[in-house]
């Protein structure tokens, strides 16, 4: 015999991100997931967002590492709200384990929350995590074949920063294959060369991230 | 890397419907799986064998449908299946395309004694 099911094999991470998306809205707390391999500079590119965002909004962050806190020690050191999520082991982080951990801020007094997620450029695309927005850095150093071997990765995401792009001299990366590799497959995505360690390029990607925020919550 | 989680949820429903309908043993669990999945059936396979144990799915075979890409133009308002790497109207080449199918991760159904 046969029983017809018909559910979401995510359904709990579905539900739970609509209900994050929800609370985040009522709050007025602008959501960024930021994804990338591990070494992409997906902390250094935090520390700069912050760094030029922090007189215009107040922000916090959550960290989730495998192990280990040095990348939230490093946030925490600019006087930033920062909560450090273990995923022991687990590859991506999932929208119940923000849920969980929400209460540790106080949502009225934060107007965008930036969550670096796990070194990885495959699974953390499968899971919504209630952001508005995001942001997946892929370095130089990684080659520029990736966006073709990861399609998922970037199709979902909002925006591409091409991090260590004063690198560009050092390696065969052709920043053109990566920019047409990632229209190809989201027409809509926005692209930013950027260096997160002498700050090249931060200026035009923040001034975008800031429209998007005051698009949502300002108008 | 993150089957397990997928097929931990996948157990939990079939041996809730199980329960729901009085099964006593699950043989085949049917899953629909839209191209832009990046999950492996294999992985889904093999953890399925070890966390079943002990459950009403134990025996139960796991069939997952690939389900391609389908996009609806908004240019020519054609609906066309489409390769991931190639995001384009075959019929028009306009970029500007809605997603219709392909994101999709479901149970369908399942076979049981």
């Amino acid at each position: 015999m046969e029983i017809k099911i018909v559910r979401q094999v995510l359904e709990w991470n579905e539900d739970c991100n609509e209900e994050l998306k929800a609370l985040f809205k009522k709050k007025k707390v602008f959501v960024l997931n930021v994804m990338g391999s591990p070494g992409a500079g997906k902390t250094s590119l935090i520390t700069k967002m912050i760094e030029s965002m922090k007189d215009k909004y107040s922000i916090a962050v959550i960290e989730a590492d495998i192990e280990g806190k040095i990348d939230a020690e490093k946030i925490n050191s600019m006087g930033i709200p920062v909560v450090q999520l273990h995923t022991g082991g687990a590859c991506h982080i999932e929208a119940m384990s923000i849920k969980n951990i929400v209460p540790e801020f106080d949502l009225n007094k934060i107007d965008v929350m930036i969550i670096e997620n796990i070194g990885n450029l495959v699974c953390p695309a499968e899971f919504k995590i209630g952001e508005d927005i995001r942001i997946v850095v892929l370095s130089v150093p990684e080659g520029d074949d990736k966006v073709e071997k990861y399609p998922l990765m970037f199709s979902t995401s909002e925006c591409l920063v091409v991090n260590k792009y004063d690198m560009l001299k050092y390696f065969d990366f052709k920043y053109d294959r990566v920019a047409s590799d990632a229209k190809e497959i989201n027409p809509k995505i926005n692209i930013f060369p950027v260096s997160s360690s002498n700050g090249d390029g931060v200026d035009e990607f923040v001034k975008w991230l800031e429209s998007e925020i005051d698009k949502k919550y300002k108008s | 890397m993150h089957e397990l989680s997928a097929t931990e949820s996948i157990l939990r429903i079939v041996n809730e419907e199980a329960a729901k309908h009085n099964v006593s043993k699950v043989t085949k669990i049917k899953i629909k799986m839209g191209v832009l999945s990046d999950l492996l059936p294999e992985c889904i396979n093999y953890y399925f064998e070890i966390i079943s144990k002990n459950t009403v799915s134990k025996d139960a075979v796991i069939e997952i449908e690939k389900l391609p890409l389908k996009i609806k133009c908004n240019s020519c308002n054609a609906v066309s299946n489409i390769g991931i790497k190639h995001f384009r109207c075959p019929v028009c080449n306009s970029q500007d395309l809605k997603i219709i199918g392909g994101n999709e991760f479901y149970i369908d159904s399942m076979e049981v004694e």
